[in-house]
């Protein structure tokens, strides 16, 4: 955080997404109740809450996610430069490859360190080998992994261990250049080491990206993130900044969760 | 130290003791029935086995000597095409059900259907070749056997390839998914791949299990006695040959009988084991 309170920084804040009156139904149930909320470009979003608050849920909508299960729907709209992604005729693969997402375990698909850089990035652009050697190496080098992996890049991506599968995962992500990063609990499954250099790269990738991470990890949200949303039961509780989140909250939830009192 | 032993403990020793002794017995009379197949085989099939076997074909009524030249290579043709063609259809259901159709209607329908085809009496399946293939055309063909097998492989390759895809995390199709990457891509380039190993051993338990369907084969390639590689005629093949060698008077076609009784064991033999050497891998990565 910054000293002072500029005003010409606040003037040039923008959004990446601008959710708004957003609910969301698993089938009959209600996950996601009337959240509006703004994620400001090349910031770190950081939503906490309880099991169930909905977190997860909320960071699934913004790239569609939900759209692959037949039962789950959402109303309201999340603006996406201004464009609203719940619009019926959003191209949804178009949306995921601008809207990256890294999820709870590292799934490296099964196939070489190269190759499961390349997938994405041949999704959507034809590369010359020597144009490809050079993403795969951008990608890698981006998400900390190069020099470990530099030697072995036709090994199977399943080899590596666990937090260097997770930066696979991510460097697979930023490889086709999204402009926004979804992070579900991306440490949850690593151990302490590898998850501070998660929360590294982090760090890093927020000069070029907006990123959006869901964590069950208190400390976690407060090193990371600029903005902080706290969330119960499908409820957006209080959003702010992540400094005024935990150190004065204006609402009485909010501060029995993050003082452990309550969760 | 002495322990008090609880009466409520004893009787739970002893049941088990029983429980235990009845599956041991069960299991001894399995093994046992099995050893003595494969003893009954293996010697008279081992005395049937010379080189002559492979280099001969089926001898006429009356004559001496022969082999089954013929009956092997017809075995393979008819097999062969029967793969090539149900591997591919088997495979693209499976990814049909697990990835596309899931639980709607139409896949719940296919799913009924195969299940009813696993179970289906091969002979069944036979008679509707011949009726559809062999009846019409005025012949009994190589291709009628390979329609007939196929029609038995192809649930088999279904099922299994199904089982495996949903084996395969969700976390890994919504990662894929989450780069951008169309369904087709996601069910061929990683869904499918990271079920590779199940698949291949399924298409080979698949072989193993039409590579001894006597009564499809009865009705569609019927036998010929003489070598032939023109699928349009009918063919030899191992299974009818035994099942026609087996009962006839001559000496030397029950001997070759029991040779081609041999060979289709120990090829379904390999063909088992190299599905659990696939299978082992798959588990390893």
């Amino acid at each position: 955080m910054i000293e002072t309170p500029a005003v010409p920084a606040k003037a040039a804040k923008k959004n990446a997404i601008e959710v708004r009156n957003l609910n969301f139904f698993y089938g009959k149930f209600q996950g996601l109740k009337n959240v509006t909320m703004d994620i400001e470009e090349r910031k770190v979003t950081a939503f906490i809450g309880p099991s169930g608050c909905g977190k997860s849920t909320l960071l699934r909508t913004l790239n569609r996610m939900y759209s692959l299960y037949p039962g789950q729907r959402a109303e309201g709209e999340i603006s996406f430069y201004g464009q609203n992604i719940l619009d019926a005729t959003q191209d949804v693969n178009l949306l995921r490859a601008r809207i990256g997402m890294v999820f709870q375990k590292p799934t490296p698909f099964p196939m070489t360190i190269y190759d499961n850089i390349a997938f994405g990035v041949k999704l959507y652009e034809n590369l010359g080998k020597s144009d490809m050697d050079d993403r795969v190496e951008w990608a890698l080098s981006k998400a900390a992994l190069w020099n470990e992996v530099k030697d072995k890049l036709g090994q199977n991506g399943m080899s590596l261990s666990g937090g260097q599968q997770q930066r696979l995962c991510i460097a697979r992500s930023v490889a086709v250049k999204p402009s926004v990063l979804l992070l579900d609990e991306p440490t949850s499954a690593l151990d302490p080491i590898s998850t501070g250099k998660v929360e590294e790269l982090v760090h890093e990738l927020k000069q070029d990206y907006t990123i959006a991470i869901v964590t069950h990890n208190m400390q976690q949200a407060a090193r990371v993130s600029d903005y902080t949303a706290y969330m119960y039961l499908g409820e957006l509780i209080e959003f702010g900044e992540t400094e005024q989140i935990f150190f004065k909250p204006n609402r009485q939830e909010t501060e029995d969760y993050i003082t452990g009192r309550f969760g | 130290m002495h322990m008090k032993v609880s009466p409520l403990y004893n009787r739970r020793r002893r049941a088990n003791l029983i429980g235990t002794g009845l599956s041991m017995i069960a299991m001894v009379l399995g093994l046992a029935a099995l050893a003595w197949i494969l003893l009954v085989l293996l010697s008279n099939g081992f005395a049937a086995l010379d080189l002559n076997l492979l280099t001969q074909d089926t001898p006429a009524p009356g004559t001496e000597g022969g082999g089954l030249r013929n009956a092997i290579i017809g075995s393979l043709m008819i097999v062969g095409l029967s793969v090539l063609v149900s591997t591919p259809v088997g495979i693209l259901a499976g990814v049909y059900l697990t990835e596309y159709g899931d639980t709607s209607k139409t896949a719940e329908f296919t799913r009924f259907i195969t299940d009813i085809m696993l179970s289906a009496p091969s002979i069944v399946l036979g008679l509707f070749v011949y009726a559809i293939a062999v009846a019409t055309v005025g012949n009994f063909s190589g291709y009628a056997g390979s329609l007939a097998l196929s029609l038995i492989a192809i649930p088999v390759v279904m099922r299994t390839t199904e089982n495996m895809l949903r084996l395969v995390p969700g976390s890994l199709r919504e990662a894929a998914f989450a780069l951008g990457a169309p369904r087709w891509k996601v069910s061929t380039m990683v869904t499918l791949r990271a079920a590779k190993s199940g698949v291949i051993t399924g298409v080979l338990l698949a072989v193993a299990r039409i590579s001894g369907e006597t009564a499809p084969l009865l009705f569609t390639a019927l036998n010929n006695q003489f070598f032939s590689t023109n699928m349009e005629k009918p063919m030899a093949n191992l299974p009818v040959v035994i099942f026609q060698f087996a009962m006839s008077p001559y000496d030397n076609w029950i001997r070759l009988a029991w040779g081609g009784a041999l060979l289709i064991t120990l090829a379904v033999l390999a063909l088992n084991i190299l599905a659990r050497v696939f299978f082992r891998e798959k588990v390893r990565t």
